[in-house]
């Protein structure tokens, strides 16, 4: 039964094709990033839908050597527990110090939305999917790059162990801050496209988003959610109010 | 304006800087093959300078105000505030700021890459500089794609913008060149024939700078990167192309600088009618 509920690859293709043509055709699909009449988010749209239509779909981001491991910045949030940082938020900010006094054992992933069956995981049990590991770049909008090697669990395994329904379009990320992003099926299903528990051969660092995160390899950093702790799979965009991009002033396609 | 006479040079085709137009033919263009007669610029040469000039100056200053966030600049694939920069710009509060917590190495031994925690607030205006920046860029892309095709199609870049073998001689150049520095430079009617260095300078802008801006500027992309890997191979990594980035618009600002100054300098106001009105 399971099989019934897995969307295949080609038909995610079509899919995002379909989606892709719907965004230059005057906007008229509702999974289309809204602009709110905003000229620069327009622009971003544009392109989105360029860089959709345009750029192969399976493209994969080039992989790196082990001896070309650089150093790299920790940026952001690289506390949730820490009050003084500006993303912070109270209750979540409480609930992962809590979490992180215990190692991380009781803290558990959940997916929801757009799933035939919602459920959630422990570290453990997302460690004992078979894992990806790839030495990559990360690309920051402020202008800097590091490559790092990130192990962990492609998104898409989790996705379609819950079952990814025929109308899933986008699937959104909530951390232990005041923060959050969403990806489309493509970046999703992509296989660079990882939940990352290891960092450079060792448990991710607090500051680099303990005790998991996303790593979207074909954009930007901040799209690379840290300290997740909820996935939902959504049939439209969402742009996730005041901790989204978008109200924020920030593109939410991060392709270039 | 300046009014002098390339002395030494009357009556020698060298001396076919911005001034020759104005003293054989009067101001009159002959448009060659079309046999019309014309004063100024094309209307499709118009509309494409207008739109290229606001757009390369929107580059510019939102470029700029990207590279306050980070205003270092590197070679090779990577580069950050805990790796050695090639050049460091004082043009933010982010200019060594040194707001970092202690490193902490990922690896056993001395020269181990490292990770700092940032305890600085940096300036950062990318949210709006960077859309901004795209934004302009997709207009510069699809006009100057546009005045390419037209430009070809229509024989205006074969007979107007690129200089003849006849005239790529050293010497020539030399003479255009010494020209322009002794400030020697008439009044001239405006639009084509342009002079021998004004070809060459178009030319370059049209056919090096913009495609180099626009290159270097998709391979630090990571979705383009992915797409086609020899887009950042092909400079050394995305940093480099990062660095080739900044100086190729850091030349273009000095075009745009020495096309205004030239401008105002052979006749200003007959300029902006030719590029405006046509006429």
């Amino acid at each position: 039964m399971q099989a019934k509920h897995l969307i295949t690859s080609r038909r995610t293709f079509i899919a995002g094709l379909a989606s892709a043509g719907g965004l230059v055709m005057a906007g008229c699909s509702e999974t289309l990033p809204p602009t709110y009449g905003n000229v620069l988010r327009m622009g971003d749209d544009l392109t989105y839908g360029a860089q959709r239509l345009l750029l192969p779909a399976g493209s994969l981001a080039k992989e790196y050597a082990r001896s070309e491991i650089s150093s790299i910045l920790a940026i952001g949030t690289t506390d949730p527990a820490d009050s003084r940082q500006p993303a912070y938020n109270a209750s979540a900010g409480e609930s992962y110090d809590r979490l992180r006094g215990t190692g991380f054992s009781d803290w558990r992933l959940s997916i929801e939305g757009h799933v035939a069956r919602p459920r959630s995981y422990s570290l453990a049990d997302l460690k004992r999917f078979p894992a990806r590991t790839q030495i990559t770049k990360h690309t920051c909008e402020e202008g800097w790059s590091a490559i790092a090697e990130w192990t962990g669990v492609p998104l898409r395994r989790v996705l379609e162990a819950a079952g990814i329904l025929p109308t899933a379009r986008f699937v959104n990320f909530f951390p232990y801050d005041n923060y959050a992003d969403g990806i489309d099926m493509f970046d999703a299903l992509h296989p660079q496209t990882i939940l990352a528990y290891g960092m450079n051969g060792r448990d991710l660092p607090v500051a680099h988003g303990a005790p998991l995160r996303l790593r979207v390899e074909r954009q930007l950093g901040y799209k690379s959610v840290k300290f997740i702790q909820r996935i939902v799979v959504t049939d439209k965009f969402d742009d996730l109010g005041k901790v989204g991009d978008i109200q924020n002033g920030w593109s939410w396609y991060a392709g270039i | 304006m300046v009014e002098v006479t390339i002395a030494g040079l009357a009556g020698d085709k060298a001396g076919l800087s911005d001034a020759t137009g104005a003293a054989t033919l009067g101001g009159v263009r002959n448009l060659g093959d079309h046999g019309a007669v014309r004063i100024g610029h094309a209307i499709w040469v118009r509309i494409s300078h207008w739109i290229l000039a606001a757009s390369v100056v929107t580059l510019a200053v939102s470029g700029f105000v990207v590279l306050m966030a980070h205003p270092r600049l590197y070679w090779g694939s990577v580069g950050n505030d805990l790796t050695p920069a090639l050049i460091e710009l004082p043009i933010s509060r982010n200019f060594q700021h040194g707001g970092w917590a202690p490193s902490v190495p990922f690896f056993a031994g001395s020269n181990s890459p490292v990770s700092a925690v940032r305890v600085f607030d940096i300036f950062n205006q990318n949210g709006w500089a960077r859309s901004l920046h795209f934004l302009a860029a997709w207009f510069l892309v699809a006009t100057a794609t546009l005045y390419v095709i037209v430009g070809a199609m229509t024989g205006h870049i074969r007979r107007s913008l690129l200089p003849s073998t006849d005239e790529l001689r050293p010497q020539l150049m030399w003479h255009d060149l010494l020209g322009h520095l002794r400030l020697q430079i008439q009044s001239t009617a405006s639009g084509p024939p342009y002079g021998l260095l004004q070809k060459c300078t178009y030319t370059a802008v049209v056919f090096l700078a913009l495609p180099l801006a626009i290159l270097t500027g998709l391979a630090m992309s990571p979705a383009v990167n992915a797409a086609y890997p020899l887009l950042q191979a092909v400079w050394g990594g995305s940093q480099s192309a990062r660095t080739i980035h900044f100086f190729t618009f850091s030349a273009l600002m000095f075009f745009l600088l020495i096309h205004v100054l030239m401008v105002i300098m052979s006749g200003f106001r007959r300029h902006l009618r030719a590029m405006t009105l046509g006429k």
